[in-house]
């Protein structure tokens, strides 16, 4: 029998999750298109023609660092402090890039290539929120978070934003201000399956807050997120209750996680001769 | 039309890219021990709970200075949060928190 012939018990699994992944991506795309909106109309005030508020939402990708670059070049600031300041406030997505990573391996370089320009707080939140559900890598999951949630809304709005101006009511008024923060929540809460997840969300929520009233959010954050996960590794749990790294190497078939050191002993040791059941005798 | 920024946007790209590709793009990373697989694993909540708390509870004033703010934001997060973790859903949780936060502000509560 091939093995395309047998049905993969995955298989309704990953359609229900990406039917999951849509539903928090749309809550996710109206967020971003509310912001992209106000971001077209922060860079038209700034002086931006739409050419250049593209450009910005195109190739920086980085809503942020966008709104801050709009703001400074609004007061004069010249260029290279605002490059700085855009590596310092994109940091951040060292972390998600590491922590995507594994999964990302057998993906080809040219596709790992784009991949990695389109990660972002949402992308990554959902993405990671959906790979863990499933147990397993799945590209055109992420590039429904990256693209669907994030990208799309986010430059269709950007142009609306930059060419509608001020005729745009405030997403605040609406209470789409929240968005941002209520989705990152609820997306944590979805990778918390554990003691030890429990414990590195506590802690970066608290280091984060803590550092970011020392040291302004854009480090703060970052430096909740990687000690959040140092505490989160001290805390003891009950031996065998610890669930297996999700990024460890998973089976395609089975979504379940591999044992390296077996499937080798495994494969070594396989008889590959074909048996007479499989010849159709 | 102005295209002066354009040369902006591509030096903030290549101060951004570099965060955003080098562990995906790096050889090896499969290799690493299973201590760092494991802080990796927790990266994920630990900087997501970092980036909803920072930004719900830290605002800046006018000086830029960073500085507390306890609001009806707060109330829209955690009833989103806690609707997630109820019924294991994101956009339910958004749509309770938002609409939350903009009737109090609509009744003059925030």
């Amino acid at each position: 029998m091939s093995a395309s012939a047998i049905p993969s018990p995955a298989a309704p699994d990953l359609r229900t999750a990406r039917r999951r992944l849509l539903l928090d991506t749309l809550g996710i795309a109206v967020s971003v298109a509310a912001f992209g909106l106000v971001f077209g109309l922060a860079a038209r005030n700034a002086g931006f023609s739409p050419i250049e508020a593209m450009a910005f939402s195109v190739v920086v990708f980085a809503g942020a660092s966008q709104f801050a670059a709009a703001g400074y070049i609004a007061a004069g600031l010249p260029w290279a402090p605002i490059v700085v300041l855009t590596f310092f406030l994109n940091a951040r997505h060292m972390l998600y890039s590491a922590s995507l990573a594994p999964r990302f391996r057998e993906v080809p370089l040219a596709k790992r290539i784009v991949m990695s320009h389109v990660l972002t707080d949402e992308a990554f939140a959902l993405s990671a929120a959906h790979f863990h559900r499933i147990g397993r890598l799945d590209v055109p999951g992420y590039w429904i978070a990256a693209l669907v949630g994030v990208f799309i809304p986010w430059n269709i709005a950007t142009i609306v934003g930059v060419m509608l101006g001020s005729a745009i009511p405030d997403p605040s008024r609406l209470g789409l201000d929240i968005v941002f923060p209520a989705a990152m929540g609820g997306l944590a809460v979805g990778l918390t399956t554990g003691r030890r997840e429990l414990v590195a969300a506590g802690a970066g929520a608290i280091i984060g807050t803590g550092m970011s009233l020392l040291i302004g959010p854009a480090l703060g954050i970052i430096v909740g997120g990687l000690l959040g996960p140092l505490l989160g590794m001290a805390t003891p749990v009950p031996p065998g209750t610890d669930a297996a790294p999700s990024i460890s190497p998973e089976s395609e078939m089975t979504g379940g996680p591999v044992d390296l050191a077996t499937a080798e002993a495994e494969v070594r040791n396989a008889d590959f001769s074909t048996s007479d059941d499989e010849r159709g005798a | 039309m102005s295209t002066q920024l354009v040369l902006l946007a591509v030096f903030m790209f290549v101060a951004t890219y570099p965060s955003r590709a080098l562990p995906i793009l790096a050889p090896g990373i499969e290799r690493l021990p299973p201590r760092a697989l494991l802080y990796l694993r927790l990266v994920g909540p630990a900087v997501l709970a970092s980036l909803a708390a920072a930004n719900t509870l830290v605002v800046k004033t006018p000086d830029g200075a960073p500085v507390v703010h306890v609001g009806i934001e707060i109330v829209g997060v955690l009833a989103c949060v806690l609707v997630v973790a109820w019924r294991r859903n994101l956009l339910l949780g958004l749509v309770v928190g938002v609409a939350l936060v903009a009737a109090a502000r609509f009744a003059g509560l925030a």
